[in-house]
């Protein structure tokens, strides 16, 4: 393709040419032109960029076409210090449920799935689950205390730990509760509202043994008590086996600082347990030989079984798996041919087997996961449909690496009643009409 | 796995710990979901299941890294309170000191008699809890009235965390208290008298995981008879359902 065939309109403020007669100064005149204007000072980009001119048509008005981004000089690299979505994507957001809490700082925002395109979750996008809003903590005066059960306490500033050994991993956070409004039936008809509450991301930090063996154990040491620095002081009891194994201390997540709604600047890691020991704001870090006890211990998360009896300290996250496409908020278009498309995960290590049904549950056919596996992290399973319009009840079961298959509503009722508010790893089913409409079902 | 010289610490913590898991799991199965099985004596079992800790004390103030906070540093913030009474501070508050500070700080969300207003938790009930999804308030559910104390005083009220002496969270602490029938009108309370209630609820948990509690196989063909696959909720026309809470983000738009 000549400059002739395709002429550039760079503009030049000091030339009137007749419309669709632009200067033509092409790709090598432009890069002359600012090669000696580099050496004399700032080229004026100001006066090159203006609105596209009306030109000959070169294609219809419809796709394909050459619009107006094609025929115009862009904004430059300096106008969002930091990147911002494309405005087309501006609906791509975390959402509440309004009803849900009393209050929007006790309250939960929800990742949009339906636009998860991989394994990593936006930091953007990430659920938040705060219980006394979000504080805007200054690293400067921030500190994390570790003492009790210790030989020596230690005081840390950010920058001094940001000087330990540090490790990167990538991993789920699910809030216990997420799928909770569907315990009693389907009632809210969308993705990100009923599996929302997780979101997956590469975390960078300390591991909580690098820190332990700094300050020492004493010898009734046995449980671990990590609290944040909002005003809730949230606080958790974790075994300290746990915090050994894999827990680690989170200052970087997908490659920037945390975000304030991630636990600015310091948050626990927790793989695979509930979400609410991933504790942010991190301040405190206590040794002690028993668990405290604390409301979210033994009050908040926990769950009152049909006997009467509640099941506390239950922190793993069991297998569970749903079909991300299509969902109620992304319906198909018609017959044809589509990916199924969708994330599992589990607390207790990597995915081993992705099932998909189209008929409810009679039959079932393995689904293609796609790399990476990781253990304690989203993984994703595709599946090629050639849907033939005709109504579908779609659904995905997952297989961690332990043996454990993802269950039905149904037979976990049969053991839990269905007043439970945590740990629904359900499968979900999709009704698929043949209008394309998707809707969020229970199968009997 | 880890490698001993560089983690030790880590290392025999963790084998250790996923063997007595193990072995106290297996141990368990027959009795899940746990039912009747004391409290205490579960308390008990979890301190004997945390495994020995073995320090190589080598490793401790190894790299030099950060500062020694000293007991001062310590205290202002070591504030957990657990059921034996540790970390309570001294002060001490009537039923009737805390009825003032309660219709004053909390009644507002909580209701004059702690029964919840417009959606914020209730305080108060003797409901049992074998109902479907029972009420969970302090009376009927909270095994520990140190919990009490600790939540009032790390977080509420909500709007004003750590606004109130700790003679106002013992006396907050009582009149909730005395709002469940717990104790009596004349209760002060304080770092000796909350740790020795006895809380309704106090054996009401299984504090040992009984899951997993499904044992699903992944059957892969003619698994359900076909007429057998009927939808008994469907969330289509859900009128609970957000369709655009936002605000949409405006994305710096100029």
């Amino acid at each position: 393709m000549t400059d002739d065939a395709h002429p550039h309109q760079p503009g030049s403020p000091a030339v009137t040419e007749p419309p669709g007669r632009p200067l033509r100064i092409g790709r090598r005149g432009l890069g002359g032109r600012a090669a000696v204007a580099a050496g004399a000072g700032l080229f004026a980009t100001s006066g090159l960029r203006h609105a596209a001119r009306p030109a000959p048509p070169r294609a219809g008005a419809a796709p394909p076409a050459d619009p107006a981004w094609s025929r115009e000089l862009g904004p430059g690299v300096d106008d969002h210090p930091y990147g911002q979505p494309s405005r087309y994507v501006r609906d791509v957001i975390r959402r509440p449920v309004p009803w849900l809490t009393q209050t929007t700082e006790s309250s939960v925002s929800f990742t949009p799935l339906q636009d998860q395109p991989g394994i990593i979750t936006a930091n953007g996008l990430f659920f938040t689950r705060d219980h006394a809003g979000r504080p805007d903590v200054d690293p400067a005066t921030h500190r994390l205390l570790i003492h009790g059960l210790v030989d020596r306490p230690l005081l840390l500033s950010l920058a001094d730990l940001q000087r330990f050994p540090s490790v990167s991993v990538i991993h789920f956070i699910e809030c216990p509760a997420n799928g909770a409004t569907e315990w009693r039936g389907a009632q809210l008809d969308s993705l990100q509202f009923t599996h929302g509450m997780i979101g997956c991301a590469e975390w960078t930090g300390v591991r909580l043994s690098t820190l332990l063996e700094e300050t020492g154990l004493g010898r009734q040491a046995r449980w671990l008590l990590a609290e944040g620095a909002d005003g809730a002081h949230m606080d958790r009891s974790l075994p300290l086996a746990k915090c050994l194994d894999d827990c680690i201390v989170a200052y970087g997540q997908n490659g920037e600082a945390l975000r304030p709604e991630q636990g600015f600047p310091l948050r626990l890691l927790v793989p695979g347990w509930q979400g609410s020991l991933n504790v942010k704001w991190l301040r405190r870090l206590e040794v002690g030989a028993a668990p405290w006890y604390s409301r979210e211990d033994i009050v908040d998360y926990t769950e009152p079984m049909p006997g009467g009896l509640a099941r506390a300290f239950d922190w793993v996250l069991y297998a569970k798996s749903v079909i991300t496409y299509p969902c109620p908020e992304r319906r198909l278009a018609g017959a044809g041919r589509y990916e199924l498309r969708g994330l599992a995960w589990s607390g207790k290590g990597r995915i081993r087997q992705v099932d998909i049904s189209l008929d409810g549950g009679v039959n079932w056919q393995h689904a293609t996961l796609q790399a990476p596996v990781l253990p304690k992290a989203l993984t994703r399973f595709t599946l090629p449909w050639s849907w033939d319009g005709r109504p579908a009840l779609l659904q995905s079961r997952a297989v961690d690496e332990t043996g454990f298959v993802q269950p039905t509503i149904s037979e976990l009722r049969t053991v839990r009643g269905s007043g439970p508010i945590y740990n629904n790893n359900a499968i979900q089913t999709w009704q698929v009409k043949p209008d394309g409409r998707v809707f969020s079902v229970q199968l009997a | 796995m880890y490698s001993l010289p560089e983690h030790p610490v880590r290392t025999v913590l963790a084998i250790a710990g996923l063997l007595v898991l193990a072995q106290t799991h297996a141990g368990r199965a027959a009795r899940a979901p746990g039912g009747g099985v004391p409290r205490d004596e579960q308390a008990r079992e979890l301190s004997q299941d945390a495994p020995e800790v073995s320090v190589d004390r080598s490793t401790v103030g190894r790299s030099g890294i950060g500062t020694v906070p000293d007991a001062v540093q310590i205290g202002g913030w070591s504030s957990a309170v657990s059921p034996d009474g540790r970390n309570l501070p001294g002060g001490r508050g009537s039923v009737h000191e805390g009825e003032i500070v309660f219709d004053h700080e909390c009644a507002g969300c909580h209701g004059v008699f702690g029964e919840g207003v417009a959606g914020y938790p209730r305080l108060a009930s003797e409901d049992k809890l074998t109902g479907n999804r029972p009420e969970r308030a302090v009376g009927n559910f909270w095994p520990y009235a140190t919990t009490l104390w600790d939540y009032i005083d790390r977080a509420m009220p909500f709007a004003a965390p750590h606004s109130l002496t700790p003679s106002q969270v013992y006396a907050v602490t009582a009149y909730v208290l005395n709002l469940n029938e717990l104790v009596p009108d004349d209760f002060l309370a304080d770092k000796d008298s909350l740790p020795r209630i006895v809380m309704p609820n106090r054996d009401g948990f299984i504090l040992h995981d009984p899951r997993p509690d499904t044992h699903d196989e992944a059957c892969m063909t003619a698994c359900r008879p076909p007429d057998a696959v009927r939808i008994a909720a469907t969330a289509e026309g859900s009128t609970v359902t957000p369709r655009e809470t936002g605000p949409l983000d405006p994305m710096g738009r100029q």
